[in-house]
């Protein structure tokens, strides 16, 4: 496995790099939106890849639920962190390609964009729940959020739809179809980020496994340190309370 | 005094609480580390040690209010969420609310238990000497009064083991030795007692082991409070009663 | 199912016993959106028309606010001298303390609504141009939305740091869809413009989805030490 890791890698950065000449120079410019467009090769796969990692979150913390195992728990903790990180991307692009297109940086009513930022905050609050808890057991309550957040995400989806519909919008071009070389771009660079992701998932959860393989060594070990020092000189220092 | 007293059940006491290489760690600490014992039934423990040696942790790790994170804690062979009408528990915290009366507390707690009527309320508050028909909201009652009508709240459902964190501490002593005689009179009245406190020298006498606790593992028990802090390897800590 | 019922009523009474002996959640709540009416009505002028198209986001906006401290309260009271700890030792269900909790808070929430509604009536000078009978699902299934997912919150938020920040930050990401039923289902009642229906199906949906995913969850949560 460890040997795979650097041939990955390898392949990871020749298809980022593969995907990225495709995405600026192949691909013709689109007709309406000229250059600007080509930011979507970014944003479509990074929306995608977070919505993969987040759906990977959820069912890993419904197992968690029913079997409790620590490896699970740590595939949903790197899977919402790099999923974070997937989701930021796509919220940073979408107004910078919003504002030339629209007009306007930000529609409040546009369903994909703020749904994707509701997502964002769900899963932050995620990640500050484990980092704030003070039990011994953060993986149970990180586990019940993370299905209260996927629950939610149909709802965030309905709501604003209907939101939408009832508020005057700019006009955007969704039903459209694209040109099928653009949409072999797209896959493509669907393909590197997924495979770069899976990469980041990766090295986190290595680092995740030993990092908790340290705090484990540590509890046990330096408290039989401690413990040994403190019970050598137990004849001198104790009486009977 | 360093012998079981002679109202014990001489030879065929069966093993109350299983405890089974239990771990209870928090990120980089661990309260427990490893904890194997067995504690007979009907008998008095008291649990000994400095402070962050484990003590509350393994109590509240029997009374089933901590998960461990490694190993197994059985009451009468039953998961301690399961056994806990075999169990009174009653921590340093009072667990009574200050602005409800003695009495209005216990018959919440009883209802918890499916116990129904004023009759088991008043029974357990007779029992810790106080008055039922105290109006007094227990924010007001004295430090003394106020560990007694906790303890009225543990026996409330008549369990068999009697849990207690620190009953002592914070009262005056005369409080401290009705207690103990309190004590004294539920272990002969058949119950498995356990205490945890630093006031060894109090039980003296009374209970039938004491444990002494280090950085999360038993490391001694003895029948005598004043060898009960003395070296042992720690191996031998695991085999069980003296 | 007895014993549910019956330890959920109970701690029901128990619990607005306390509240009745003490205010300090009602009290703190009440002045606490009384100051958000009052700041409201300097940022946004109440006079002009157009106050009747964001007047529904300011009530709810102060409502949710009001129940947050609301939230922190029901489960500090369990936590002075760890009374918490004495119904986790005991056979009770689990479910029934925290439907006991929600149904708590909501009663509460409601009396404050109850009581700051006629006061965002007066400072906003509101008339209401659509069916005025259709606030009242909007409110109700609108009230147990925040309080039902803010009681299991505040729960969670026990196990954690800064407890009473947490609890807005686990709480307000999730409750986005139900907030925005409520704004904009009272916008469209407020103005007449739109039909409601869906806002209250949605709060419907919400309100059942979650309800029932508190329940399956509580339990884990309550014994997660």
């Amino acid at each position: 496995m460890k040997r795979f890791f650097p041939i990955l890698s390898i392949l990871t950065a020749i298809l980022l790099a593969y995907a990225l000449y495709q995405a600026l120079v192949v691909v013709p410019t689109d007709a309406l939106q000229g250059d600007v467009y080509r930011i979507i090769y970014y944003h479509v796969p990074s929306a995608w890849t977070a919505f993969l990692l987040f759906l990977i979150n959820f069912v890993a913390s419904i197992i968690y639920l029913i079997r409790r195992s620590p490896k699970v728990d740590i595939v949903a903790l790197v899977c919402a962190e790099v999923g974070v990180v997937f989701c930021t991307v796509v919220l940073v692009t979408g107004p910078i390609w919003a504002r030339p297109v629209w007009g306007i940086w930000w529609a409040p009513g546009d369903i994909r964009l703020t749904s994707t930022l509701v997502l964002w905050l769900i899963y932050v609050s995620y990640l500050v729940l484990r980092r704030f808890s003070t039990s011994a057991q953060t993986q149970v309550l990180a586990a019940a959020l993370a299905v209260f957040g996927a629950l939610d995400v149909p709802l965030v989806y309905f709501s604003i739809w209907f939101f939408r519909t009832q508020h005057p919008q700019p006009v955007i071009g969704g039903g459209g179809s694209m040109d099928p070389r653009m949409l072999r771009v797209l896959l493509i660079n669907w393909l590197a980020f997924l495979c770069f992701a899976f990469l980041v998932c990766w090295s986190r959860y290595r680092l995740e496994v030993l990092h908790r393989e340290v705090d484990q060594a540590h509890a046990l070990e330096s408290l039989a340190g401690a413990g040994m020092a403190e019970k050598a000189s137990l004849p001198l220092s104790r009486s009977a309370p | 005094m360093s012998d079981v007293p002679n109202n014990a059940w001489p030879n065929n006491v069966r093993p109350a609480i299983n405890v089974h290489n239990v771990i209870k760690q928090f990120g980089r600490f661990a309260a427990l580390r490893g904890v194997t014992a067995e504690f007979d039934a009907g008998r008095f423990h008291a649990i000994l040690g400095d402070n962050g040696a484990g003590k509350t942790t393994l109590l509240r790790a029997i009374a089933g209010l901590a998960q461990p994170t490694q190993g197994r804690i059985s009451i009468f062979g039953k998961a301690p969420r399961d056994a806990c009408r075999d169990l009174g528990y009653m921590p340093h915290p009072s667990l009574l609310y200050d602005e409800m009366s003695g009495m209005e507390n216990l018959r919440y707690f009883a209802g918890l238990y499916g116990i129904g009527g004023d009759d088991a309320c008043q029974a357990a508050i007779r029992a810790v000497g106080l008055d039922p028909e105290l109006p007094r909201p227990v924010g007001q009652y004295s430090q003394g009064m106020r560990q007694r009508m906790s303890l009225a709240r543990a026996l409330l459902h008549d369990p068999k083991i009697l849990l207690l964190d620190e009953p002592f501490s914070n009262v005056d002593v005369h409080s401290a030795a009705e207690m103990v005689a309190l004590l004294k009179s539920m272990r002969g009245a058949g119950k498995t007692i356990f205490v945890v406190t630093h006031q060894a020298s109090l039980l003296e006498g009374v209970a039938d082991e004491f444990i002494w606790m280090q950085a999360g593992q038993i490391v001694n028990r003895t029948t005598n409070a004043r060898t009960a802090a003395s070296v042992r390897a720690p191996d031998s800590s695991r085999e069980g009663a003296p | 199912m007895n014993s549910l019922w019956a330890v959920t009523l109970a701690t029901l009474k128990k619990d607005i016993r306390l509240e009745w002996r003490s205010k300090d959640a009602l009290n703190s709540m009440l002045f606490f959106s009384l100051l958000v009416v009052v700041i409201f009505a300097f940022a946004f002028d109440p006079l002009a028309e157009e106050s009747r198209h964001i007047a529904g986001g300011l009530i709810w906006v102060a409502f949710l606010f009001a129940a947050v401290v609301a939230l922190n309260q029901t489960w500090a009271r369990e936590l002075r001298n760890q009374v918490l700890d004495a119904y986790r030792v005991s056979p009770a269900p689990a479910n029934a303390l925290f439907l006991a909790k929600a149904v708590g808070n909501f009663i509460f929430v409601s009396v404050l609504e109850a009581l700051m509604t006629p006061l965002f009536v007066v400072f906003y000078n509101l008339h209401v141009l659509g069916p005025a009978w259709q606030l009242i699902p909007i409110a109700l299934l609108g009230t147990w939305a925040l309080v039902v997912n803010g009681t299991f919150f505040a729960a969670m938020s026990l196990r954690t740091r800064s407890r009473e920040i947490m609890l807005p930050l686990l709480l307000f990401p999730i409750s986005i869809p139900a907030v925005l039923g409520m704004v904009a289902g009272t916008t469209a009642v407020l103005t007449g413009d739109n039909p409601a229906h869906f806002y209250i199906v949605l709060l419907l949906t919400y309100d059942v989805v979650f309800t029932t995913a508190c329940l399956l969850l509580f339990e884990t949560i309550l014994h997660a030490e």
